[in-house]
């Protein structure tokens, strides 16, 4: 028998075997043909026929996704510092940036090609405005819940804003904070590769985009794998960091958070 | 010399709103302990507030140490119903806290840290919790974490400590075990305090001077000295004038109830 735990380990990859199993089986049984729906084993002898073109476009986007990202990150931690410390901050950026997060990004794609051409910079650019948005708002709220006896504890021993800050609200900004990573970077790699099917030569996108124009659907459904593997790869690697750096907030359900 | 002292103090939290206490005037000398009881919503933490300079009067004035409060007191300890640890740092750093914000031990701190350190050590010690120094909160009972966060209050020496409810949370045996830990630290090294609680008993056992205020909006009722002898020991709580200053304060109180 299987303990809980291992099965526990196992469930995903148990999941994700039982479906490919059933996409094979239906592809191949209904013969449905390669240009409408490929069979996975279709997709995987596409998958090493294009082994280079994919892996280079792969990196491209990889690339592209994490520079977006990372800015993403330092003016999200810079705003929501911003929004979460000062009342009138809040007030003023809020609509404006709620308003701002309702636009789809794809939207802007047109613009920034008109300002920046077609490439690379678009595709950074989009992945940048689609990911920062949870980073401000996680940052701010954890910033934003200190208890007002905590409060009045620091400020009966002189501690001066800034010090409030640093001692309390940076580090109960912390679980916040890296539970925004994790959405940030998968939500980057959809503005990464919205920006790369529209305006790039570059790119995941841009492959598959060329592929389904010339009825490639195997090469498709290869590019769409690889960006659903890359943004889970990215997701644990920050699910991890977060439960190695942020672990007292996990231990401690019902504490003073 | 009084060492914090009211003079028919007024507070209302919104300019035109009803005051939250009103016309207060009290004095407490120096290592004082002093317990404020009264309703829900009267205005103890309020005057917790002002002692501590968090918010100013409306009207009338409040000295500390002879001077006139203006703007937060800085070397003030405060410990409330919540022990308001912070999860991500052990019962030792949580301690070491106003030593890294107080003067002169903030800018001593990276030379001294080693003896800061033993301080702190040798006062959770003090208060029972030796060998929980590397424990996070949340690994702590409730009891320990008031002691800690007691601890945490008292490390930079301030000459005024100011506990709101500390003890509201505990159960019946761990709040004697407490009230014993803060006599004792008091004794040993005495400072002034204000003790705010509901509890009548712990109010006559630990203070000289026990104020009831009445309803909102919060005034001074009585003043009660107790004249109990020093060192009490938990034995006082079950004598005759024991009993004795607890009821009397139970019928000002009932009065209160009923107007
Ligand atoms: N920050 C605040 N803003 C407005 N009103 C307040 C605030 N804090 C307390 N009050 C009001 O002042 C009164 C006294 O409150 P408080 O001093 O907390 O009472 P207690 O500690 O005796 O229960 C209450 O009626 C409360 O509603
Ligand atoms: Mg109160």
């Amino acid at each position: 028998m299987l303990s809980q735990k291992t099965l526990i380990r196992l469930a995903p990859w148990l999941v994700i075997l039982a479906l490919g199993l059933i996409w094979e089986a239906v592809v191949v049984g209904f013969q449905v043909p390669e240009f409408l729906f490929p069979s996975l084993s279709a997709v995987w002898r596409s998958t090493l026929t294009h082994w280079d073109p994919i892996m280079m476009h792969a990196t491209q986007t990889f690339l592209t996704t994490l520079a977006g990202f990372g800015i993403a990150v330092v003016v999200g931690l810079v705003l929501g510092a911003a929004v979460g410390s000062s009342p009138v901050i809040y007030k003023a950026l809020y609509p404006l940036l709620v308003g701002f997060n309702s636009i789809p990004k794809v939207a802007f794609v047109p613009v920034l090609v008109v300002w920046f051409g077609i490439g690379t910079i678009p595709a950074i650019l989009t992945a940048f405005l689609i990911s920062f948005f949870p980073v401000v708002v996680n940052v701010a709220t954890g910033l934003a819940t200190l208890e007002p006896e905590l409060e009045d504890v620091l400020r009966s021993l002189g501690a001066s804003r800034f010090d409030i800050l640093k001692k309390v609200g940076l580090p109960r900004a912390m679980p916040y904070f890296f539970a925004s990573l994790k959405v940030a970077i998968t939500l980057a790699f959809v503005g990464s590769v919205i920006s790369e099917t529209v305006a790039s030569n570059l790119g995941i996108g841009y492959l598959m985009m060329a592929a389904s124009s010339s009825m490639d659907m195997a090469l498709v459904f290869a590019g769409l794998i690889v960006i659903g593997i890359m943004g889970v790869v990215m997701y644990e690697l920050f699910a991890f960091a977060e439960r190695r750096l942020t672990g007292w907030a996990h231990r401690n359900p019902n504490g003073a958070l | 010399m009084d060492f914090v002292r009211f003079e028919n103090v007024s507070l209302a939290y919104q300019p035109g709103s009803p005051f939250a206490i009103e016309d207060v005037s009290l004095s407490i000398r120096e290592n004082e302990f002093i317990s404020l009881v009264g309703p829900s919503g009267c205005g103890k933490s309020t005057v917790m507030k002002l002692v501590t300079g968090l918010k100013p009067p409306s009207k009338g004035y409040v000295y500390v140490d002879g001077r006139e409060v203006g703007g937060p007191q800085k070397c003030v300890g405060m410990a409330f119903q919540a022990s308001n640890l912070l999860p991500w740092r052990t019962t030792l750093q949580n301690v070491m806290l106003p030593m890294e914000i107080v003067e002169p031990y903030r800018s001593t701190l990276r030379a001294k840290r080693a003896e800061y350190e033993e301080q702190a050590r040798a006062l959770l010690k003090r208060v029972g919790l030796a060998g929980f120094e590397n424990k996070f909160p949340w690994e702590l009972s409730g009891g320990m974490q008031q002691r800690a966060s007691i601890c945490r209050a008292l490390i930079h020496k301030p000459r005024l400590l100011m506990l709101d409810e500390p003890f509201g949370a505990l159960d019946a045996f761990t709040r004697e075990e407490l009230w014993c830990m803060v006599r004792d630290l008091w004794q040993e090294e005495p400072f002034t305090v204000v003790l705010v609680t509901h509890d009548l008993r712990e109010a006559v056992f630990l203070a000289d001077t026990v104020y009831v205020m009445s309803k909102r909006p919060g005034r001074i009722l009585v003043k009660r000295e107790i004249d109990l002898p020093r060192p009490r020991d938990l034995e006082v709580t079950y004598t005759e004038p024991f009993a004795a200053y607890v009821h009397e304060l139970r019928e000002h109180i009932g009065h209160i109830r009923e107007s």
